[in-house]
């Protein structure tokens, strides 16, 4: 168990070393100037913001700074909000997203696998047919329609009843959490339903279950003990990618709530060329990631006692 | 049968009352959980707190923001949230007044001479903690603007102080910039040359005043929090969450506060998208809110207050005038500048209300001496007229020695508004001269590198206003210009412009003003598209909000909530 754990760290961190590599180069390969502004500046300046950020160097040399400073924890200075940190961008907006997202996981777990175990149970009868359908619309509307949707059907309530039940934009409070994260959740507890039922349906029909009823097991063990238990490891498996795309992936969400989370850095800092705040948010992002998958390897082995962990 | 049936469905009942159980635990759960969160929340308090738009009681104002500023180190802010928030909290010697006149700010009077300016500033502005604002505050925030290491982009505002250049390109040493204060109280400026628009120039950002002690205090993030900023103007920031929420409450050490009406302007949201602010205006949380071309009927359906607003921004073709570049050619240049109608851009095509046809690299609000510029100097841009535009093609493939022009390279940003106008023009210049436009649609930073390299033919362009002088637009093509992207060169528009940076008499500089004009139009230098606006709905309890083209936009200071309306 310990060797297997320290075995995927160290293949973690490779894995980290090789995106901020890799992101590094594609970076300082993009088109594009990232100092270049609305406004024209003269050679002289322009040789000073250079030297400021470092890019007058050889990119050999831009690339052992890099990595000298990535070991030491620290991401830079952001082009664009010259006076802030990238390590305080992403400590103060990373536990928003995170916050979100988790939510949005929980969320999406809790409802894929109950809708996903229902469908199984019913199957081909009415609540299996309307709950496809809803997964079927959950998987193929993207989130950013679910979000102006969502935020409209807040509006309307709030008009109709003439007060604000929920906040339509805004972080801070629970309040704020709730449809955000829902909608955040949607598209992933859409796909993990139908991967439930799918593998519900599986173990329904297994042998050990004709054997558990034949054994005259009571019907509520049978089905939470070997029916659910059995059905809910691919749901565990695809849980952990899950968590890091949900909390990585929430900027059109954030964008519409007004939420301060770090996605909308990390897509404005790929717009504007912020060559900190790029490096800083992958190299942070792709590490969470890894971590996450870890994470889920490990947790496999305390649900399944089959699988073991060499 | 019926009996393995009617067990399977016993199952299923079992089955599905214990998956109920399950949902009521997981609802409770995610209950418990919200619960935890909230507390932890409320403990780190990072964020917004709910509000309504207006608070008569307590004086407050709540709006939105589409960015948040950068930063707020006025020596180095370039963009237009950061003029808002510092506008607000911050005053330079002179400011605008509601009708965009200069008027006094620190300084209580000046005088502006040939070559030099005095400042004599007033006894009672102070510091959001108390102290002075004296002279050596403004030589200071000037210093640090132009000192090379900091390397500002706007540092070039500062060029009509004497030696300012020579200071920012390291050429000479800080102290040699040619503005002193002789006291505390009184401030001198020296000219590079003859300069008639200084007054409008020191209401500028860059201008603003930055104390030394707190400055050095900040450790390098001067403006980067609510705490490293010090503060002069009608309010002062007492909270700046990142992204999220920025709140100004009035300035108690303010001098001129009793003018000063709002107790709070709270910034609760952050975000970019339209629809979101839409929302929270028709929820009642913020007071303004743009509008949307789509979202408009809406608006005049419930009936808001909907107001106009030019911005000040100019927006347009710029050819590329480079030697290798076929749109050097004079008579193709003419051609598609006659073969279009920016009329039908602004009402059939882009659609959104607010902007007006272009005519002119001037805009409609500049003021010449008396009246408005264009009416004084009106721009006889010649209207579309394809028989003529086909003449000037034919001359300029005689010219070019091509039976064909050869595909035209057109950079465009990545934003709905440039892919719309960059379409049309593509399909324009094709029914009407038969030329073939590639566009070549790029985002924000790598366009502004083709501009600069000069990787284009034509290239969608804009300009906005710096200072309420028609120079702010009139240098734009002088050939030294480093924004004149297009490498336009033309002696008689240098002179134009020499003549309008350094006369004093006023109807000289806008005759040279017009000169230009009349010069960009004749040389089809440019295509006027149009003049940016935006349609916007305010609460009605809100007075007194200014709309500006210049400096602090949208500005607060003088607004007020007047509940009987």
């Amino acid at each position: 168990m310990w060797r297997y754990t320290l075995k995927r760290l160290i293949q973690g961190v490779i894995t980290v070393w090789f995106i901020a590599t890799a992101t590094f180069f594609a970076m300082h390969n993009v088109p594009g100037d990232p100092l270049a502004n609305d406004k024209a500046v003269t050679e002289e300046i322009r040789a000073n913001l250079e030297a400021k950020y470092g890019l007058d160097r050889p990119i050999g040399e831009q690339y052992a700074i890099y990595m000298k400073n990535l070991v030491r924890g620290d991401f830079g200075i952001s082009f664009t909000q010259q006076n802030r940190e990238v390590n305080d961008i992403i400590k103060e907006h990373f536990p928003i997203s995170a916050t979100l997202g988790i939510l949005a996981v929980i969320f999406a777990a809790l409802g894929g696998v109950l809708w996903g175990a229902l469908t199984a149970l019913y199957r081909n009868k009415l609540p299996d047919i309307i709950i496809m359908f809803l997964v079927i619309l959950g998987i193929s509307v993207p989130s950013f329609v679910f979000a102006g949707l969502g935020q409209l059907a807040l509006v309307n309530l709030n008009d109709l009843l003439g007060q604000s039940i929920l906040p339509v934009a805004g972080w801070g409070t629970v309040s704020h959490m709730l449809v955000p994260s829902l909608v955040l959740g949607l598209g992933t507890m859409a796909y993990l339903t139908r991967l439930m039922r799918s593998s519900m349906l599986e173990v329904i029909s297994a042998d050990y279950i004709r054997t558990a009823k034949a054994k005259g097991l009571p019907a509520t063990r049978i089905f939470t003990r070997h029916q659910l238990r059995n059905a809910i490891l691919p749901v565990i498996t695809v849980l952990g990618p899950a968590i890091a795309a949900i909390t990585t992936g929430g900027f059109v969400v954030e964008m519409v709530f007004a939420i301060p989370g770090l996605g909308r850095y990390f897509v404005q800092a790929v717009q504007q060329l912020d060559y900190t705040v790029i490096m800083g948010t992958t190299v942070f992002y792709g590490a969470f990631l890894v971590f996450m998958v870890i994470v889920v390897d490990l947790v496999y082995g305390l649900v399944d006692p089959r699988v073991r962990l060499e | 049968m019926s009996d393995i049936t009617s067990s399977e469905d016993g199952f299923t009942r079992t089955a599905g009352r214990q998956l109920a159980l399950f949902f009521l635990m997981a609802i409770g759960g995610v209950a418990a959980l919200m619960w935890v969160l909230s507390i932890a929340a409320s403990l780190t308090s990072s964020g917004t707190t709910t509000s309504q738009a207006v608070d008569a009681e307590t004086g407050t104002v709540t709006i939105a923001f589409t960015t948040e500023p950068p930063q707020l180190d006025s020596t180095l802010a370039t963009d237009m949230q950061s003029g808002m928030v510092l506008g607000h909290v911050m005053e330079g010697l002179l400011t605008y007044d509601a009708n965009n006149e200069i008027a006094p700010g620190v300084a209580e009077r000046w005088e502006i001479g040939e070559n030099d300016a005095t400042f004599w500033l007033r006894e009672d502005a102070r510091w959001s903690d108390g102290e002075t604002v004296t002279a050596h505050d403004f030589v200071f925030a000037w210093r640090t603007a132009l000192d090379p290491k900091r390397a500002s982009e706007y540092a070039f505002i500062l060029y009509p102080i004497k030696n300012a250049e020579a200071v920012n390109t390291g050429k000479l040493p800080l102290d040699a910039l040619g503005a002193q204060a002789v006291d505390d109280r009184t401030l001198t400026v020296q000219f590079e040359r003859p300069l008639a628009y200084f007054d409008k120039l020191v209401a500028f950002t860059t201008y603003l005043p930055v104390r030394q002690d707190f400055f050095e205090n900040t450790d390098g993030k001067y403006g980067a929090d609510a705490d490293k900023l010090l503060y002069n103007g009608p309010f002062m920031m007492t909270s700046w969450v990142h992204g999220a929420s920025l709140r100004m409450d009035k300035n108690p050490h303010y001098w001129n506060r009793d003018k000063v009406k709002l107790n709070t302007i709270n910034v609760g949201y952050i975000t970019p998208d339209p629809n979101a602010r839409l929302n929270l205006f028709k929820d009642n949380n913020i007071a303004l809110s743009g509008l949307t071309a789509e979202n408009l009927p809406s608006a005049l359906e419930n009936r808001w207050q909907i107001h106009r607003f030019v911005d000040g921004s100019v927006f347009f073709i710029e050819f590329n005038h480079r030697e290798d570049r076929v749109t050097r050619n004079l008579n193709l240049r003419k051609a598609m500048l006659l073969a279009q109608d920016s009329a039908e851009l602004v009402y059939k095509v882009t659609k959104i209300p607010g902007y007006l046809p272009g005519a002119s690299l001037f805009p409609t609000w500049l003021m010449g001496v008396d009246k408005p510029l264009r009416e004084e100097y009106p721009a006889n841009l010649p209207r579309m007229d394809l028989e003529l535009a086909r003449r000037h093609l034919d001359l300029a493939k005689r010219e070019l020695g091509v039976d064909q022009i050869p595909p035209l390279t057109f950079l465009t940003g990545d934003n709905p508004i440039s892919n719309i106008q960059s379409e049309y023009f593509q399909a324009v210049f094709k029914k009407n001269l038969g030329l073939d436009v590639k566009i070549d649609k790029q985002i924000f930073k790598q366009r502004l590198a083709k501009m600069t390299s000069g990787d284009f033919d034509l290239v969608l362009a804009g300009w906005g206003p710096d200072y309420n002088d028609p120079l702010t637009f009139g240098d734009l093509f002088a050939s030294w210009n480093l924004n004149n992207r297009g490498r336009y060169a033309n002696p008689e528009l240098d002179r134009q412009v020499r003549i309008a940076q350094s006369s004093l008499d006023p109807k000289t500089r806008m005759d040279a003003f017009g000169q230009i004009q009349q010069i960009l139009i004749d040389d089809a230098v440019i295509i006027p598209n149009y003049e940016r606006g935006s349609v916007y709905v305010t609460h009605p309890h809100v007075k007194g909000v200014l709309r500006r083209v210049i400096g602090a936009d949208v500005d607060y200071t003088r607004a007020w909530i007047d509940t009987g309306a």
